[in-house]
């Protein structure tokens, strides 16, 4: 319920794009390889999916007209993304992290990754 | 000069803007107008401040006024374009120019931390009173969908630089 509301009322699209890498070695065949979008628009980023996996990916999207980052509190990433520009991270390692646009600090969100 | 929507009134007079723009709507071609000169003078003083500064975290800032407002302003400039409405200068706008001309003077007289603190001390003030504007005035006023949607983006944006302007205040007292 107070998730499909977060969605709506922030205009948000989280999709899931689908199963990637078909011909991921087998060794990363055990591990989750889903691929999420979170989606940046009027200086607020979407919602990430709730269940997050070692080894699935984040596809952020900037649909908006201003420079973003997606910068972890941990430092284990930081991704600037131009207007209308898009860029994949790959989840390593279980845990929450939180994440803010370093040039807008107010836009935040977090990330909680399972093994 | 005081009478339109009392922006740069309120610069100085604290004036209640609500109450003053009762007394005279703007029209779309106006607010478009307002947005984008107050848009043109933070482009201006960052532009000041990026020759004058010293500072990396008020460079940075500097930095990402004139590229967001810039951004702003282009989007401005395209949606009046394709709304085939010419932005009409008004009382508000002349009075904002001739408020950040009276500020950019003062600016220039000062350096180093004494600059930066000035410079950042307006951005506060500044963002604060267009805050204000937007959501009092301008926001309710604008007739157009777009025009209004593009005006609650920059209200958010805004408030994220006024909240940025405080944070370093904070640092160079």
């Amino acid at each position: 319920m107070s998730g499909a509301r977060s969605a709506s009322s922030h205009g948000l699209m989280v999709t899931l794009v689908g199963l990637a890498l078909a011909a991921a070695p087998a060794a990363a065949a055990a591990l989750s390889t889903k691929v999420y979008t979170v989606t940046i628009q009027q200086m607020s980023f979407g919602q990430p999916p709730k269940t997050l996996h070692v080894g699935d990916r984040i596809e952020w999207v900037n649909n908006d007209i201003f420079v973003h980052s997606a910068t972890a509190a941990d430092k284990s990433f930081d991704v600037e993304l131009k207007p209308k520009a898009r860029a994949t991270i790959v989840l390593r390692k279980p845990g929450t992290v939180s994440f803010i646009c370093r040039y807008h600090p107010g836009m935040k969100g977090q990330l909680v990754v399972a093994k | 000069m005081m009478k339109a929507l009392g922006i740069a009134a309120a610069l100085t007079l604290s004036a209640p803007l609500a109450a003053q723009a009762q007394a005279a709507k703007p029209n779309d071609a106006q607010i478009a107008h307002i947005a984008y000169t107050a848009g043109v003078i933070d482009v201006a003083a960052g532009q000041q401040a990026i020759a004058k500064s010293h500072n990396k975290a008020v460079l940075a800032f500097a930095q990402e006024m004139v590229r967001d407002h810039k951004a702003v302003n282009d989007q401005a400039l395209a949606l009046v374009k394709k709304l085939g409405v010419t932005p009409q200068d008004n009382p508000t706008s002349q009075a904002l120019s001739k408020g950040a001309a009276d500020e950019s003077k003062k600016l220039a007289a000062l350096k180093g931390t004494a600059f930066d603190r000035a410079y950042i001390a307006n951005e506060v003030a500044y963002h604060k009173t267009v805050n204000g504007a937007l959501a009092s005035t301008l926001i309710p006023d604008a007739q157009n969908p777009e025009l209004k949607s593009l005006l609650q983006t920059g209200l958010k944006l805004f408030t994220e630089h006024q909240l940025h302007a405080e944070h370093l205040a904070m640092g160079l007292k």
